[in-house]
Formats: C-alpha cells, sequence, structure tokens
C-alpha cells in the first residue's frame, strides 16, 4: 500500500483540483477499487466540494485542553497572568478570566493557583468524517475556525484512511495536502511513500516551493514536481525545471492555465470529469500516468 | 492602526493587495509591513525591502541540571506535551514536544531547570525603497510551530511610531491565522469568486468575526467562477471594498515579481479610496 | 520478567495492537508465572508525546519489556533510558497478546536496537 500526498508550499496553486482530478482518473483506470482519498487541508477543506461525499460517518474532534477559571473560588491574585506565556488571561473589570482562542492548553496557571480555581476542559475543535466520495472511500474532516491541533486531526485523517487501504488490500491513498511547511505539512508528509509539489511559476510560488521541497526532504520523504498554470511565466517554469534537472528532482509535466478549471470547480466536477479535452485535462492525465508509475515502482 | 489581510484560501491575492495597500499608503503616512505568513513569506518579494535587522526566535525549552535534579517527576507529571519525562535516574527533554510554557520550571522544587532558546526561526527587518519599514518571521524547515514565530514578530517593534500597520497573514483558518489577526483593527479579506474562495473566506470570516473586528472583501479574479461570493458578502454585511478582474496581464505581471499596482495603476484610485474607507471605518 | 504488550482489548486473549503510543492497552504479563495484568494506555488521547506518555506508563508499571509492532523516536528514547528492552512483534496477521506471548518465551521476536520510524508528529500545534 503506498501513500501520495499532494503539497504545494504557497496555497492557492491548485493542490486540490489536481487531488481532485487524480481521484476521478484513478477510479477510470485499472485501480478503480482499489484505493482512497483523503482531505488533510483540514482547515480550508475543499476537496468535498468537488467529490460530493455521502455521509458514512461522522466524529467530533477532540483537540486540546483550556483553562477555565472558576470566578467562585477566584482570590484575584493574578499569579495566572503573571505565568501565561500566551496572553490569554485577559484581566477585565476586576475578574481574572481565560481568553479560550489564545490560550495554548499548558496547564501552567492550574498548577500555579493558590486556591486551585482552575481546571482544564477539553475542546471539540472540529469534526472528523468518513464518506463514500464520488470515486471513492474519502476521509475528510473540518476543523472549527481559529482552532489549534490541526496537525493532530491531520493524523487521525490519514490513519483512519490507511488503516482501510490496509484491510481491504488496496493500492493506494491519495491525499491532499495543506499548504505552507509547519505542523499539518509535516504531519501529512510524515509516512508518505511520494510527495507530489504542484508548483506555481510564480515568484512567490517558486520561493515557497524550495521550502516544501526542503522540508519534505527534511523528512526524508521522496518528491516529485509538476508545474501548474506553467504558461503564465514560462521563465518561472524553465526556472522550477532546471532547479528539479540540477538537484535530481522528477519534474512530470506542465499544466496550462485553464479557466476550464474554475469551471468545473464551479460546477462541483473534477475537471478530468467535466471537460476531458480541455488542455488542463488533458496534461493532469498524463502527470496522473508518470505519479502512478512513480509512485508504484517497485510495489506491484 | 493595524489592517490585517487574510483569506481563508491560500493563492486569493493577500500579499497582492497587502504589497499596494502599502505602497498607497506610504505616500501619506509612515507605514509598518509585517509578513506573518512565515511558512511561506512572499512579500519581501514585491516590497524589496534591504534586510539589515535580524534576530532568531524560538521558545524557551527546559534544560535540566543532573547535579541538583531529584528524579521527583514534578516536572513530567504537569507537562501537557509531555515534552519531559523522567525515568529512573533521568529526565529527558523533547524539544520537539515542547511548548514552552515554562510550567516544568515553576513547579521543581530544587530549581534543577534553565531555560534556554531553541531556535524556532529568524526575524528579519529593514526598510523598501519607498521607506515602508518592513518586517518578516521565516520559519526554520523542518519546524512545526508558526505561532511562536509570528508571536515575536508582532512584538518585534524597534520603531513603533508608524501610522498604519499591515499584517500580512498566512493562508487557511487554524492558530497561525487567530495569532496573526488578533490585536487588527480592521480585517481585510481577500477572495476569489469560486467555490473554494466562498468556502473558505467563511471560515475566515467567522474568526473575523468572534474576534470583534470590522472586515471588508476585496474580490479578486472577478469575472471567474460564480456569484456565490457576492451574495454571501451581501448576506453577511460585509462591504465589497474592490473588485479586482481576471486579467491575464496581471496574473503574468504579478508571476514575475512586480506589484499590482505597477501593472495595473488603473487601480491606483481604488486602492485609495479603500485605504480612506478603512481609515473612516476604524476611526469611527 | 514482566513483559508489556500493546493490545487493543483488556484481556490476554485481546488482539495485539501494533502501534505502541497509541495502542488501546497495555497488557503486563509475568513472563515467568503468567499472571497478568491490562490497563487502558492514558495516552491515547493525549495531544502529542503519546510515545513518551506511554513509555513512562509502562515503566512505572514495572515492565523490563515491551512487545509491540513499532517504536518511534521519543518512545524509543523513554524507554531505553529507563531500561526496558524493546522487542518487535509482527503486526501484519492478527495475533492475540497470549500468542506474542509465546513467541516472546520461544525467543522468536527481534530486539528493536533503533526507532522503527521516523515520529509522527501528532501535533498538539
Amino acid at each position: 500500500m503506498r501513500q501520495l500526498v499532494v503539497l504545494s508550499g504557497k496555497g492557492g496553486t491548485g493542490k486540490t483540483s489536481v487531488t481532485a482530478a487524480f481521484a476521478h482518473l484513478a477510479s477510470e483506470g485499472e485501480y478503480a477499487d482499489k484505493f482512497i482519498v483523503a482531505d488533510a487541508d483540514v482547515d480550508a477543506a475543499n476537496l468535498e466540494l468537488v467529490l460530493q461525499p455521502q455521509l458514512l460517518e461522522e466524529q467530533e474532534f477532540k483537540g486540546g485542553q483550556v483553562a477555565v477559571i472558576n470566578q467562585d473560588t477566584c482570590a484575584f491574585c493574578g499569579e495566572c497572568q503573571d505565568v501565561c506565556r500566551f496572553d490569554a488571561i485577559d484581566y477585565t473589570d476586576g475578574l481574572y478570566a481565560v481568553d479560550p482562542i489564545a490560550c495554548d492548553g499548558c496547564a501552567a496557571c492550574v498548577y500555579q493557583c493558590s486556591t486551585e480555581s482552575i481546571a482544564m476542559y477539553e475542546q471539540v475543535v472540529g469534526k472528523f468524517y468518513v464518506s463514500n466520495g464520488r470515486y471513492s472511500p474519502l476521509y475528510h474532516a473540518n476543523l472549527y475556525p481559529g482552532q489549534d491541533n490541526s496537525g493532530k486531526l491531520v493524523t487521525l485523517v490519514k490513519q483512519r484512511a490507511r488503516l482501510q487501504a490496509l484491510d481491504e488490500d488496496r493500492v493506494f491513498v491519495i491525499v491532499d495536502g495543506p499548504p505552507g511547511i509547519g505542523c499539518p505539512v509535516i504531519s501529512a508528509t510524515s509516512g508518505a511513500d511520494l510527495v507530489l509539489i504542484v508548483a506555481e511559476p510564480t515568484i512567490s510560488g517558486v520561493h515557497d516551493m524550495h521550502r516544501v521541497l526542503q522540508t519534505v526532504q527534511h523528512f526524508g520523504v521522496q518528491a516529485i514536481v509538476c508545474i501548474n498554470k506553467a504558461d503564465v511565466y514560462p521563465d518561472g517554469a524553465d526556472e522550477i525545471e532546471s532547479f528539479c534537472e540540477v538537484n535530481g528532482i522528477q519534474t512530470v509535466g506542465r499544466i496550462p492555465f485553464d479557466l476550464t478549471v474554475t469551471s468545473a470547480m464551479v460546477e462541483g466536477e473534477p475537471v478530468t470529469a467535466f471537460h476531458p479535452e480541455a488542455p488542463a485535462s488533458m496534461a493532469i492525465s498524463t502527470i496522473w500516468a508518470e505519479v502512478l508509475e512513480s509512485l508504484l515502482e517497485g510495489e506491484v | 492602526m493595524q489592517i490585517v489581510t487574510a483569506s481563508g484560501k491560500g493563492g486569493t491575492g493577500k500579499t497582492t493587495v497587502a504589497t499596494s495597500l502599502a505602497l498607497i499608503a506610504a505616500e501619506q503616512d509612515s507605514v509598518r509591513f509585517l509578513d506573518c505568513d512565515v511558512e511561506a513569506p512572499n512579500a519581501g518579494l514585491f516590497l524589496e525591502p534591504v534586510l539589515d535587522a535580524r534576530k532568531e526566535v524560538g521558545i524557551l525549552i527546559p534544560q535540566v541540571d543532573e547535579e541538583t535534579c531529584t528524579y521527583c517527576g514534578k516536572c513530567a507529571e504537569v507537562c501537557q506535551f509531555h515534552a519531559i519525562a523522567v525515568v529512573g535516574k533521568k529526565t529527558l527533554v523533547f524539544p520537539e514536544l515542547c511548548h514552552g510554557c515554562g510550567s516544568c520550571t515553576l513547579v521543581c522544587p530544587e530549581n534543577a531547570i534553565t531555560e534556554h532558546l531553541n531556535v524556532m526561526g529568524v526575524l528579519e527587518g529593514g526598510s523598501t525603497p519607498e521607506q515602508i519599514d518592513f518586517a518578516q518571521g521565516v520559519m526554520n524547515v523542518g519546524e512545526p510551530m508558526a505561532v511562536p514565530i509570528i508571536r515575536e514578530l508582532k512584538k518585534w517593534i524597534p520603531d513603533s511610531s508608524s501610522e498604519i500597520e499591515i499584517w500580512d497573514a498566512p493562508p487557511g483558518a487554524s492558530c497561525p491565522v487567530v495569532e496573526t489577526i488578533r490585536g487588527a483593527d480592521f480585517a481585510l479579506l481577500v477572495t476569489e469568486p469560486t467555490p473554494f474562495g466562498l468556502h473558505d473566506l467563511k471560515q475566515v470570516a467567522e474568526i473575523v468575526k468572534e474576534l470583534d473586528i470590522p472586515a471588508g472583501v476585496v474580490i479578486n479574479r472577478d469575472g471567474i467562477g460564480d456569484s456565490a461570493v457576492e451574495a454571501y458578502c451581501e448576506d453577511s454585511a460585509l462591504p465589497i471594498l474592490i473588485r479586482i478582474p481576471m486579467e491575464r496581464r496581471i496574473a503574468e505581471a504579478i508571476a514575475s515579481g512586480k506589484l499590482l499596482l505597477e501593472a495595473a495603476p488603473e487601480y491606483r484610485p481604488d486602492f485609495e479610496a479603500m485605504l480612506k474607507t478603512i481609515v473612516a471605518e476604524v476611526s469611527a | 520478567m514482566k513483559l508489556a504488550i500493546s493490545i487493543s482489548g483488556k484481556k490476554l486473549s485481546s488482539p495485539f495492537d501494533a502501534r505502541f503510543g497509541r495502542a488501546a492497552a497495555f497488557c503486563i504479563v509475568d513472563t515467568e508465572t503468567g499472571k497478568w495484568e491490562a490497563f487502558d494506555n492514558p495516552a491515547l488521547s493525549a495531544s502529542g508525546g503519546a510515545g513518551v506518555q506511554a513509555s513512562q506508563f509502562v515503566a512505572e508499571h514495572g515492565a523490563e519489556a515491551v512487545a509491540s509492532g513499532a517504536f518511534g523516536p521519543n518512545a524509543f528514547d523513554t524507554l531505553d533510558a529507563a531500561n526496558v528492552e524493546m522487542y518487535l512483534a509482527p503486526g501484519n496477521k492478527a495475533h492475540t497478546a497470549a500468542e506474542v506471548l509465546e513467541m516472546f518465551k520461544a525467543g522468536q521476536l527481534p530486539k528493536a536496537e533503533a526507532a522503527t520510524h521516523e515520529g509522527h508528529h501528532g501535533g498538539s500545534h
């Protein structure tokens, strides 16, 4: 069983549109009933808008804890505010209260409170879903706005997807990753067999591709690169390709800028299903064939 | 006055809008620009500051003095993140699990714990050709936590006399975004009129509402997609401050590192009007 | 010797759980007398650092060896510091804790000399 994770560094390069198209293409190929899709971009979970899942299972996701001050026993000493390194204790109208958004859940205040007036409470910070996606089982989640613990939710989504894939002898899992290079990206990358970076040939896109590439390599996972909206700035696309060549990273194709991708999104369909002959669809099909080959290398 | 640009969805043009807004604002006021997208900081590529100040930042992690430690285990007991463990006659610290809260130091009865900086990234600052006071946070590759770097960046104000501050937020809607938005006077939500843009705009609009910060919307790539973003803004009483149409020449210019107002100076009046609206709204 | 086995139930006949930090429970069995006790894994719901917490837990309960499917770097370091030996049991087939115990007694379980994988980064950030 192999895990493919789609990343980008910079947001909005087209990760989700590419992932959705991969799910569609996989469903038309040799491994039609042999894969699972997971959406690991839990604070901007857009894959479901295209894969139109029918919900099978829904679970509350409990994140970290937050401190709550019991106002009846509080002695107003202010010690909690002194020890809090997250500026999470507000003092207004003579009362101390915890700002749950700023609270890191460290409980330092709990142990310092002389009247034992502070306790930790677990918070529901999101929802975890298992669905029948349009083309395969879909594992996804929704982190409530402003919440912490996205990495843990990413791990949960991936773990559950992986377990089903192992149970049912499925061949691969396709994971739509989050932007950036931090905690959720590291969680998404951990355990992956292959990372596809969807790069954008803009000055920002190139900069961020370098950072995500370093991150993926830092964790010892193999990365390959495709270039989206390649014709918007061909110089940038050339720069990406020559960089990859020098550094021994496989590039697997260019996707042209194509508004069909947006039209497909509005219709709630992967672009390859919406309009298979569109330039972007044709390019993604070619890329999928290469990605699949790299992913399954030595496995099947 | 602090204006934050946020979007939910990545790649909608936060930095494009923030940098051009800074340019307009700098014509009249002193401006400070903070790139809070520490995982993927890009604003500097457009504003081209000369970076001459630098500071390593991170969190304070415990160091246990083996001589004075009695292995009582109190530190491990209070650590919510299991970043410190006492087993037998050993105390182990796991830096990557530590949140730097200092709880272990406070409870240690022997004062055997001292703290030292675990560097997670750098802050860099300088001035742009337009005299914009610029600073950015850059998280080290492999580090998981962006929030401490954003927190330090917002506190790193060698010169706090700027009349207008512009904070460019990371994408998404989780803790790093909240850390950036906290304390702003106005939130400029940059979106694109697509289902993805709308879905993620809603997430970030909810944060802004919870933090009780007035907000307005910029619709970028106007003309693509559908009209659902517009309908949502109307329903939620979010004013649409500027529409920037989808034009290939703009996309190409920005791709090559040009500022929006360099590529399309005809939007200058719109940006001026937007700044006026924001200033009026905040001052009211 | 006291051996801890990661399991997904609360009995010696419960299925072996190949995960260590996130195992549902641990069965701690005396390999000489066969006497056993099962404990819920307190680290199951940890935001992060499950490997560290689970390691401390089994060490505190007197385990001198652990059999599990895999040990991350933090679990490895903690168990190693606590002088708890680590043994790898195969996780690809369904076994009960009792079967794992028999394999251990028969000397069929290889010893883990290093962490078996990168950190999971369960991510409480």
